[in-house]
């Protein structure tokens, strides 16, 4: 029993990682209708950052938030430099040219810092705290308590502020929210630096329990896929209890069906993926997409 | 037609010459990237003419190289005749997931495709009796190896690969040239463009497409069946997501939606 309770527990720490890559992702689906395949390099880079950051003698959080922030602007900059200009253009345009972002980040952190796996120090040690005889450790809870932060944040944005409004707004219905006078173009690319700053949290709060390389996130990635396909690709809501259930449900296959174990746990993932996506497409949460046959 | 004609002759006596001209490494390099030219043709049949995309393109060739190397290593087939093989087996897979692959748009193709390709190493890791898992199959030295210890028509070993690889190379595409060209081109063509369109036209729009996927696995699957007689050795780790994704860069920069014309991209 113990072990079941500190199996979920770990599970909801890296359902928590899964859970704001996937409101990432979710977010610029919403507003866009395109994937982007590089938010788990993005995440990855952001990550690099801070470790370079803390390299140089910075605390964890004075690096970590100043991380937040250059990724912001690393987000918006890469809409308007990168994805603007073809944005109106062919969906499988767009996917493409997210994978040659994913390809690009790659390589430029493998040029930069190596491919050799880094040790990174979080700011939660693993060492256990126990509760009624169940040791949890403080690294797991300090991940669930970021992610918690960080999700309460962006949905506090999103619904009680006036540039949330806009930024729904513009996600909704683009032609009219820029006739009653939102910008949609600058909402746009708000939405790519919200995504790329969560996405840096997810890779921050990663690093130091996988090792810092740069194809870190790459299996992270397809468990926030899979988190967002099973919540539902237009609803955060969906994306971040997705990401927890996805977290919990894999230490739990992982841990009690030996057949499965760790070695396909990705494995899962993708039959979680497929299973959603022909069973019901539109997820636990997302509002199904009717279209003109 | 004319000016097609001349450039795939041009093309054809390129390839005859250049082995005179390369050193022996070279020479096996360039091989391999037949074996990768001929998993691209097959790409650019799916995504470029149909529409698909696939982002796990490396997945076909890794079924199509597993077969060969199976084959090869345990079964004692030469490794020639396990070429078609190889295709024949890849293009089932193919057209089997292309089934399933109908119900996904776009973008969720892609993803479904992705997460293939990442899952793929992991599968062929856990199944290790089958695969030779982590460890991989060495085909190094196999008495089915047809090229191996050289002197087939006075040719080193790597000249053997790469005509090998290059003849069968220019026979896909002479197909693929023929098949965009008839009925079946034209079809996926008319489905990429207006899915509507084209079903009032009478244009059957899922056999045509999962039509594609087939055709396209049959040709990675031989592109890998090439890359393992070529590289003697596969293992999980010679297909990571990385290598589905190059080859579909391969088909974006070299020829996508047509076999000919680069400057009409249209994806």
């Amino acid at each position: 029993m113990t072990n079941f309770i500190q199996q979920i527990v770990s599970g909801l720490a890296s359902g928590g990682i899964y859970a704001l890559l996937a409101l990432a992702i979710v977010l610029i689906h919403r507003s866009t209708g395109v994937i982007n395949f590089a938010q788990g390099e993005m995440a990855t880079l952001s990550a690099f950052v801070c470790w370079t950051l803390m390299d140089h003698g910075w605390a964890f959080w004075p690096a970590f938030g100043a991380t937040l922030l250059l990724s912001f602007f690393g987000g918006v900059t890469l809409q308007a430099v990168v994805i603007r200009p073809i944005q109106n253009g062919p969906l499988i345009g767009i996917v493409i040219l997210t994978i040659g972002l994913l390809i690009a980040i790659n390589g430029l952190d493998t040029w930069i810092w190596g491919g050799a796996a880094k040790q990174f120090h979080g700011p939660f040690s693993t060492a256990p705290i126990r509760v009624g005889g169940v040791a949890f450790s403080k690294q797991d809870l300090g991940v669930i308590a970021v992610a918690l932060v960080a999700v309460v944040l962006i949905g506090a944005l999103f619904t009680r502020t006036r540039l949330g409004l806009g930024l729904r707004a513009a996600a909704v219905n683009p032609v009219e929210a820029r006739l009653v006078g939102i910008r949609v173009a600058a909402m746009l690319a708000l939405g790519w630096g919200l995504a790329a700053t969560l996405g840096a949290v997810a890779g921050v709060m990663a690093a130091p329990s996988l090792f810092l390389e740069p194809n870190m996130m790459q299996t992270v990635l397809l468990y926030s896929f899979a988190a967002a396909v099973l919540g539902g690709m237009d609803s955060p809501i969906g994306a971040v209890v997705g990401g927890l259930l996805l977290g919990v449900l894999l230490n739990l296959v992982g841990t009690y069906v030996h057949w499965i174990g760790g070695e396909l746990r990705l494995a899962t993932a993708l039959a979680v993926i497929l299973g959603v996506l022909l069973v019901r497409p539109s997820g636990l949460f997302g509002r199904t997409a009717l279209r003109r046959a | 037609m004319r000016v097609k004609l001349i450039a795939f002759v041009i093309g054809v006596l390129v390839l005859i010459v250049l082995p005179f001209v390369l050193t022996d490494f070279r020479t096996v390099q360039l091989a391999t990237v037949g074996a990768y030219f001929i998993a691209i043709l097959g790409l650019d049949v799916l995504t470029g003419h149909s529409g698909q995309i696939s982002l796990g393109h490396g997945a076909f060739m890794a079924v199509g190289a597993y077969t060969t190397a199976i084959l090869m290593a345990n079964h004692g087939v030469r490794d020639l005749w396990t070429i078609p093989i190889a295709a024949v087996v890849a293009g089932v897979i193919g057209l089997l997931a292309g089934v399933p692959a109908l119900r996904l748009s776009g973008l969720y193709l892609a993803l479904a495709t992705f997460g293939i390709a990442v899952v793929l190493p992991t599968i062929l890791k856990k199944f290790d009796h089958f695969t030779g898992g982590s460890t991989g199959i060495t085909l190094f030295g196999k008495p089915t190896q047809t090229g191996h210890g050289a002197g087939i028509w006075g040719m080193t070993n790597n000249q053997w690969l790469y005509a090998l690889t290059w003849t069968i190379g220019t026979v896909v595409f002479l197909i693929a040239w023929w098949l965009l060209d008839s009925r079946f081109g034209r079809s996926l063509r008319a489905i990429r463009d207006s899915e509507l369109a084209a079903t009032a036209s009478g244009v059957n729009r899922a056999k045509y497409k999962v039509l594609a996927f087939g055709v396209s696995a049959a040709f990675a699957g031989v592109g890998g069946a090439l890359f393992a007689i070529n590289v003697a050795y596969v293992a999980p780790d010679t297909f990571p997501i990385q290598l589905s994704l190059y080859l579909l860069v391969g088909a974006v920069v070299g020829f996508f939606g047509s076999i000919w014309e680069p400057c009409s991209v249209r994806c």
